[in-house]
């Protein structure tokens, strides 16, 4: 690759905890790489195992699912039941040949805008390091045309 | 055919000089289903919000999506601008391109590209929005105090004050609470029993106050504004309507000498009984355990004293049925066991006693008619050694947190003694002296410069009886060396706890609580009296430590809360909710586990005779807090979430 891989990345982030990080990260002027996109649920309780494969098949190359940390969760207990889901989830993905690595968990309070910068450095890297994804963009490709809704 | 309308603001400069809007606009305008896209440079501004009020009826806009600051900061405003435009304010979506784009990258044209995906994201998304209603749930104007103490009285006059129905529950059978069993109070030194006494009365006879003592609640149903409360009415033997409260039974009586619970384990009462002479109302119960007739079938002697046959022992509990639309847990605490403080001697010194028996003691109502006399012998001590921090701010105890109100009644304490013993000396060890507070450290400085307090800074190590003296041995860790006194007796400052049962209460009502047992306020600074369910509010020491000013101050604000809640004769709430599919859920309640309010029921289908087909699960929209957890766990996909639908959800995938 001559030219430096721009990974997409797609962070489901839950409304009262990380979107409010990332909020803050705004507030503070913090830099941090471009390549996220966020969408943003009421609690990572809602985040659905399919919303996650469906951004990997759509072309995302990483996929970010962030929280409020464990006990802080405004709903009482929907991250942990996220927490639950993901780990099943990971052992799925790594069954299905899906580097797990590509899918990343974390927690990030609203008063954690500097984690949430350092944060999506640290995954844009680390995904930068792993390649873009697209052991399924090319059965996709050229089995049917893109997927749309 | 959708018709969205997209207005990208430039926020000044701030997303204008990282984001090329022109071109955003341009390219959006291309976008399928985008009838309009403009820019302009203040959006929020009033001009802003007329030219987006004015694009959405000369195009008859189907939705709308600003593309500006996060949702939090403007959502609610231009959900309103579109409401007072006549399109559903729901159909209104944020695309949040300054604090997470403009804000926080460099690259202009990265973050024009950028701005772009999350635009079409939010176009994606608000073309599958619903018309949704705000939700409106009835409100029970009735509340429900639970807890008869300073807190809970408070916050019952309060509320029955302001013209609204109160039950007010209370498990023993008087009301009064801890505050009832104190001598004086700091930092006034006014007898507790004289402020209180007729407050408990006020409550008693308060015509919209309802109050049911020796009671409990057994289950609590429902929401905000429409609460199912269950309440048990433990016999008491005596029928209340009938009895006058002429204590006859009590001096009758042939049990004689137990202990009495009130005055911790200082005094005796008889096995018919009212805890202490003020009771409210005053009409004894049967202490089941102790009374001879409940052992063996003989005696009666009571009910042969009682002129007016007032005395059943058939009686049984009752449970009463309540509607309420809210709660005020006022629960209160207890004194810590210090069975664990072997080194104190508590429990084998009998005068080695806790904070709470020196009240009794000191009282004029009390076992000792308000002398300073030993447990052991009734001789009057001439040196009492008082321990601070007994229990709390020692993690080998389980006890991280301060008490709050030991430092203070400490010196109340050393004050009362030397009032009532003039040649008598106190000792206090104390970590530190927090006195903060209005008149607190005055207070403090009283009892050491006035009352001749001796204060040591230290911790004891062990208390130990030698002739007939109980030696003190600790550190003075101003000095640097140990020290040891021979003390008459020893007084305990013991932690400040959750009730016995309290985590199984918070259960039954459906709140948080800590690792201790203490109620989970919704925000430690900013919702400090309301609990973590909607509806239900907390006061006094149930939620942390707390002195008499600080509980009743809670309680009346919980109560003013529960009066802004029935300011309204409905609530209005955000529609952000889940709604089942009957036709497809396959009843295997999986959502019923997941949801952390109970909000999810089981519904029974019925066929025209009356006979269930099936069951689904059916989401209660008062109790639902529009999570989506049960969403996610649904196997059949038979559940949704206004506002952050499956496809909703998936289209803003799609759109990136």
């Amino acid at each position: 690759m001559s030219e430096l891989f721009e990974p997409k990345i797609i962070a489901f982030v839950c409304t009262y905890c990380t979107y409010a990080g990332a909020d803050l990260a705004g507030t503070s002027r913090l830099k941090y790489a471009p390549n996220v996109r966020i969408i943003r649920l009421p609690c990572t309780g809602r985040i659905s195992p399919m919303f996650i494969l469906k951004a990997l098949q759509k072309g995302a190359d990483g996929v970010l699912v962030s929280g409020c940390h464990p006990g802080d969760c405004h709903f009482t207990h929907g991250n942990y039941h996220a927490r639950r889901r993901w780990m099943v989830f990971r052992s799925l993905l790594d069954f299905m040949g899906i580097q797990p690595e590509r899918v990343i968990f974390s927690w990030i309070s609203a008063a954690e805008g500097g984690k949430f910068a350092d944060l999506i450095n640290t995954v844009t890297e680390d995904i930068r390091k792993l390649g873009p994804f697209d052991q399924y963009k090319e059965l996709i490709r050229e089995t049917e045309a893109p997927a749309t809704l | 055919m959708a018709k969205i309308g997209v207005f990208i603001c430039h926020c000044g400069e701030n997303i204008a000089s990282k984001v090329d809007c022109t071109k955003l606009a341009a390219a959006i305008g291309e976008h399928p289903g985008v009838a309009v896209s403009v820019e302009y440079k203040y959006f929020c501004s009033e001009p802003g919000q007329e030219s987006v009020k004015k694009a959405i009826r000369d195009n008859n806009l189907t939705g709308v999506i600003i593309a500006a600051c996060s949702p939090r900061m403007h959502e609610a405003t231009f959900r309103k601008v579109c409401a007072e435009a006549g399109l559903n304010p729901y159909l209104c979506e944020i695309a949040n391109i300054r604090e997470q784009c403009s804000w926080v990258h460099t690259d202009k044209e990265m973050a024009t590209e950028k701005a772009m995906d999350i635009t079409r994201s939010m176009i994606e998304k608000v073309k599958r929005n619903n018309k949704l209603q705000p939700i409106e749930v009835p409100v029970t104007r009735r509340a429900l105090v639970i807890g008869g103490g300073i807190a809970g009285i408070q916050a019952a006059l309060d509320i029955a004050n302001a013209g609204q129905e109160v039950v007010l529950v209370e498990r023993e059978p008087s009301l009064g609470g801890h505050m009832s069993q104190l001598s004086e109070t700091f930092p006034t030194l006014d007898c507790s029993q004289c402020i209180m006494t007729p407050r408990m009365v006020e409550a008693a006879q308060h015509p919209k106050i309802r109050l049911l003592t020796y009671a409990e609640v057994e289950h609590v149903d429902g929401f905000i504004g429409n609460f199912k409360v269950k309440i048990r009415m433990k016999s008491r033997y005596v029928d209340i309507n009938t009895c006058t409260g002429c204590g006859d039974c009590m001096t009758k009586c042939p049990v004689k000498k137990i202990s009495s619970e009130f005055d911790c384990g200082l005094g005796k009462r008889t096995a018919i009984y009212t805890p202490f002479a003020q009771s409210v109302p005053n009409i004894p119960v049967i202490d089941k355990a102790s009374c001879i007739y409940f052992k063996n079938g003989k005696c009666k002697t009571c009910m042969k004293s009682c002129q007016i046959n007032a005395i059943n022992f058939d009686l049984q509990d009752e449970f009463i049925d309540l509607d309420v639309g809210a709660i005020v847990v006022a629960t209160g605490f207890q004194v810590q066991n210090t069975a664990g403080y072997g080194e104190y001697g508590y429990g084998k010194y009998p005068d080695v006693i806790t904070g709470l028996q020196f009240e009794r003691l000191a009282t004029a109502s009390g076992p000792t008619s308000g002398k300073i006399l030993r447990p052991s012998d009734g001789k009057e001590p001439e040196t009492v050694v008082f321990i601070q921090c007994a229990g709390s701010r020692d993690p080998s105890k389980g006890v991280h947190y301060c008490s709050k109100i030991c430092c203070m009644y400490t010196a109340k304490h050393a004050m009362l003694y030397a009032h009532k013993v003039h040649h008598g000396k106190t000792h206090i060890f104390y970590m530190d002296i927090r006195a903060g507070g209005k008149g607190y450290d005055e207070f403090t400085r009283r009892a050491i410069e006035e009352d001749d307090a001796s204060y040591v800074r230290g911790r004891v190590s062990k208390v130990w009886l030698e002739n007939g003296k109980l030696m003190v041995r600790g550190v003075d860790t101003l000095l640097g060396r140990p020290v040891t006194i021979a003390a008459d007796m020893v007084v305990l400052a013991t932690a400040m706890v959750p009730q016995p049962n309290a985590k199984e209460f918070a259960k039954t009502i459906g709140i948080a609580y800590d690792e201790y047992g203490y109620y989970n306020e919704a925000h430690l600074k900013l919702r400090p009296v309301e609990s973590s369910t909607a509806g239900v509010f907390l006061a006094g020491a149930c939620q942390s430590p707390k002195d008499i000013p600080d509980s009743v101050a809670q309680a009346s604000a919980s109560a003013s809360k529960v009066l802004a809640l029935f300011s309204k004769e409905k609530l209005e709430r955000e529609p952000v909710v889940a709604t089942t599919n009957e036709a497809t859920c396959a009843g295997c309640w999986g959502c019923v586990l997941a949801c952390p309010y109970n909000a999810i029921e089981q519904k029974d289908i019925l066929d025209r005779s009356g006979r269930i087909i099936k069951r689904v699960a059916s989401v209660n929209p008062g109790l639902c807090q529009g999570c989506g957890t049960c969403v996610t766990f649904c196997r059949s996909n038979s559940i949704d979430l206004a506002g952050f639908t499956d496809k909703q959800i998936f289209a803003e995938v799609m759109a990136l």
